[in-house]
Parts: C-alpha cells; sequence; structure tokens
C-alpha cells in the first residue's frame, strides 16, 4: 500500500523527480522565501521512485513557474518534471527542457567575463553536451560544468 | 564571399574558404604594406582604435594597414583618459565610436567584449584581443606565415610549445590549423596543458593531436614550431614560473636536427623562450609573421570595409 507523504495541493505547482538531495536548491531558485504568505510549500526529501530510485518532490501552492526558472531547474536536475495544478486536478505535466541557447539563469563563472562588469547586458549559455550537462558562454567561450554555485536565485 | 560589414570576433566566424581569401588577398598587399607601391582602396574611410590595453605591435600593425591603403584613424590608447575612466560603459563607448567611424578596431582586458561591442554597433568590430580569450586577426597572420613559407596550408604538421591552457592565441590558432588537416603536436608544462574541453573541440573538426614532453622528439619531421610565451601572472608562486619558463626554452642545437623547410614562429613580445642566437638561423620566421601582420590586416580591412580583396581586383 502507498502511503502519502505530501497532501494534495488545490492550485500551484508540483514539482517531481528532483535529482535526490537537490530539493532545497529548487526551493532557492523558485524563491520560496518570497512566497504569499497563504501559500503552502511541501517538501519531500528521499523518497522512493521506482525509475530513479530516489527522488525529491516540492508542491507550492498558488504559484507558477517562469521559463527562467523552469530553465534553472532543468539545469539543476535535468530529470524533473513539472506538473501544474487546479482545482486538484494536475491540467498539464512536462519535463522540464532546457533550449539549446537560453539567458537569464546562470551568472559566467568567469569573473574577467564582460557580462560580469556592470555592462548592461544579459550572460547567455548555449548547451554543449546535456548528460552530464556542459555550457558554454556565448560572450567569453568560458566553458562552464560546475554551474550550481552560479546560478541565479533572486 | 561577403566579408563586407562582417564582424570578426573568433576565428570561428570565419569558413575554411574565408581564411583562404583573407590570406590570399594579403599577399597581394605585401607591395603596399612594403611601401613599393601606394593605394588608396580606403581614401575617406576611418577606423576607430579602440584600445582598452596596452598594446604596440597590433595598435601599430592597424594604424599602418589603414594609413598605407589611404584610409584614417581615430585612436582610445589610454583608457585613463577618457571617458571610461568616468566609469561610462564599454556599450556606450562603442555605440559612440559606432557613430563616428567606419569600423572598430577593439582590444579590452575583458574575455566576451568584442562579443557584447558587436552586438551594440551598427559598423564592424574586429576583435584585436580579449583578455585572455580571442585573438582572430594573429591566428589569420600565423597562418599566412606558415602559407607564404609552405605554399599550402594543407596537412602541415606544427608544434605547439608553452602555454597551451591559457594562451590566447594558441586555442584559436589550433582550431584552425585543425581546419587544414594539420598534425598538431602539443607540448606543454603539465600544469598548462591544453583544456580538454579544447582537446574535444579539435577532435569534433577531425584534428590529429600528439602530446610531447621532448621537444628535440616533437620538432622531429615538423614543419613549424610555434612557441608561446609562458605568461608570470598564471603563477601564484614565482620559483615555479621560474622553474617551469627556464625549461621551456628552444636550445637551437635542435636546429641542427630538423626539416630544412622548418620555420621557428612566435606572436611576441618574447621574453627568454627563444634566445637571440636563433634569430639569425634561416629557421626563424618571427619577425616575417610579425610584418605580415600588416598585408593580413590591409586584406581584412579592404574585405570587410569596400567587400573588395584590395590590389589586383577580384573578390
Amino acid at each position: 500500500m502507498r502511503e502519502l507523504k505530501i497532501t494534495p495541493i488545490k492550485n500551484g505547482t508540483v514539482i517531481d523527480h528532483i535529482t535526490s538531495g537537490f530539493a532545497l536548491e529548487v526551493l532557492r531558485i523558485i524563491g520560496a522565501n518570497n512566497l504569499d504568505k497563504e501559500s503552502t510549500v511541501s517538501v519531500a526529501l528521499h523518497v522512493r521512485s521506482r525509475r530513479m530510485g530516489w527522488k525529491d518532490i516540492v508542491k507550492v501552492e498558488n504559484m507558477e513557474l517562469s521559463p527562467q526558472k523552469v530553465n534553472a531547474i532543468a539545469l539543476l536536475s535535468p530529470t524533473a518534471t513539472i506538473s501544474m495544478i487546479h482545482d486538484f486536478k494536475v491540467i498539464e505535466k512536462r519535463p522540464v527542457a532546457l533550449p539549446d541557447r537560453f539567458s537569464g539563469v546562470l551568472k559566467c563563472p568567469n569573473p574577467n567575463c564582460i557580462t560580469n562588469k556592470g555592462e548592461p547586458v544579459e550572460p547567455e549559455f548555449e548547451v554543449v553536451r546535456r548528460r552530464p550537462m556542459a555550457l558554454r558562454c556565448l560572450f567569453c567561450d568560458r566553458y562552464v560544468d560546475d554551474f550550481l554555485p552560479h546560478l541565479n536565485t533572486r | 564571399m561577403g566579408l563586407k560589414g562582417r564582424d570578426l570576433v573568433s576565428i570561428k566566424d570565419l569558413t575554411k574558404d574565408e581564411i583562404e581569401s583573407i590570406i590570399s588577398a594579403s599577399r597581394k598587399h605585401i607591395p603596399v604594406a612594403e611601401g613599393k607601391r601606394s593605394s588608396n582602396l580606403l581614401d575617406g574611410k576611418l577606423l576607430a582604435l579602440a584600445f582598452f590595453e596596452p598594446s604596440t605591435r597590433t595598435r601599430l600593425s592597424f594604424e599602418t594597414a589603414m594609413q598605407r591603403l589611404g584610409g584614417r584613424t581615430i585612436t582610445i590608447a589610454d583608457p585613463a583618459v577618457s571617458s571610461v575612466s568616468k566609469g561610462e560603459t564599454l556599450s556606450d563607448t562603442v555605440r559612440m565610436l559606432s557613430g563616428y567611424a567606419d569600423a572598430i578596431v577593439l582590444r579590452h582586458p575583458n574575455e566576451g567584449a568584442s562579443r557584447l561591442a558587436s552586438q551594440v554597433a551598427e559598423k564592424p568590430v574586429i576583435n584585436a584581443g580579449d583578455g585572455a580569450g580571442q585573438h582572430p586577426t594573429q591566428t589569420l597572420l600565423d597562418l599566412a606565415t606558415m602559407d607564404e613559407h609552405f605554399d599550402t596550408l594543407s596537412g602541415l604538421k606544427v608544434v605547439l610549445m608553452g602555454d597551451l591552457r591559457y594562451g590566447r592565441t594558441v586555442h584559436s590558432l589550433a582550431y584552425a590549423l585543425a581546419l587544414f588537416g594539420a598534425h598538431l603536436v602539443l607540448t606543454s608544462p603539465p600544469a598548462l596543458r591544453i583544456p580538454e574541453h579544447i582537446r574535444a573541440d579539435l577532435h569534433a573538426i577531425g584534428a590529429e593531436i600528439q602530446e610531447e614532453q621532448d621537444l628535440r622528439k616533437a620538432v622531429h619531421d615538423a614543419d613549424v614550431l610555434y612557441v608561446t610565451r609562458i605568461q608570470k601572472e598564471r603563477f601564484g608562486d614565482l620559483a615555479e614560473y621560474a622553474r617551469v619558463s627556464s625549461g621551456y626554452r628552444l636550445d637551437p642545437k635542435i636546429l641542427d636536427e630538423v626539416k630544412p623547410s622548418f620555420i621557428v614562429m612566435h606572436p611576441l613580445p618574447r621574453v627568454a623562450e627563444i634566445p637571440s642566437e636563433v634569430d639569425t638561423s634561416t629557421h626563424a620566421a618571427y619577425f616575417r609573421q610579425a610584418f605580415l601582420a600588416v598585408p593580413v590586416r590591409m586584406a581584412l580591412l579592404s574585405l570587410i570595409l569596400t567587400g573588395h580583396p584590395g590590389p589586383g581586383g577580384g573578390s
């Protein structure tokens, strides 16, 4: 018999199949500290998963994710799925998918990159490899495979 | 081919055919570069030289190239006395220059500066070195030097020696040589080996790459030895710098065993990598390489500013 560890939400977003151990990073990305005071945020760490062995789950009431936040989650945990809940029903469920080029998610880890020098420009990256994920800054050409410390978690 | 109005930020912005066209056009500019003929191809054109970092030969060679073709230049040579010192962004400076001049040559201490400039400028931007990043016109003149000497760029065996990790010029050069089917031999201190992702890039375009720590073995059967400076600023420990750099010095005796057509190249300035006694050897090509900076930049400016390759016509 399955035990229900997190209660259902009426309206909001469920981020499932998060790589085990990364839920707290996901909370930072979605800005869980700044949510509507009436919203409940549920976090399940280290949940059994048939597909993944172990996974994390985050449920947030009354919130939809911006494309930038979905991209940031995709960088962190490419296996994650996002379900939109309306009136307790899943109205849309999709895997996160990072586009080949994206901006607004990461700062360039190269401190000498022009995007870190106060210019009015958004850092932009292209995906050079997906498994494991590797990116390239479209300005300074820096190859980036350790991007977690550089995620925008505003 | 249409280079007119194009930016040149990275050597990857050019196809193999475009690289060949620039090199072939540069040969026709040599008599003008030497002052034996005159040209007014760029009469009425104005080139902005925005140098936010010290540079002697790059700035002078662009200035010479423009003036030999009858064009003029405006220069930011000392950012300390320009509006940059008042906190103006590069984006604003470039927009302003783009209103004044027909093209902008940019040298900047930050990587990616030229990519940004090319996005905000309405005129072509030529990257003359951005931090530890790209320096595509150096690559073009390196290739032109090899092409002039061997009359081909195909299938050369090129030894790249020195700082292969941070070296500004060497990654672009390795990429371009790989396009022409070169066999690359890499020789560097262990701490300054070529980064794995650059090696993967080179493999992806079919480069044949070999590593060889023993320079004598590396140059055996090779056509070119390309030496780069090991930069002091990359080492926290000066004793370590002294140890590594002293080990990367070209022993002139090695040249007794190379092919007669073998050449030694260096982007200059050199410190101690090549002792001065090599200068008079028939194998020394680095001063010719420095001279070719002018006709190569003449060809590039002609193509970007007018769409014509220069003396002799054709396109």
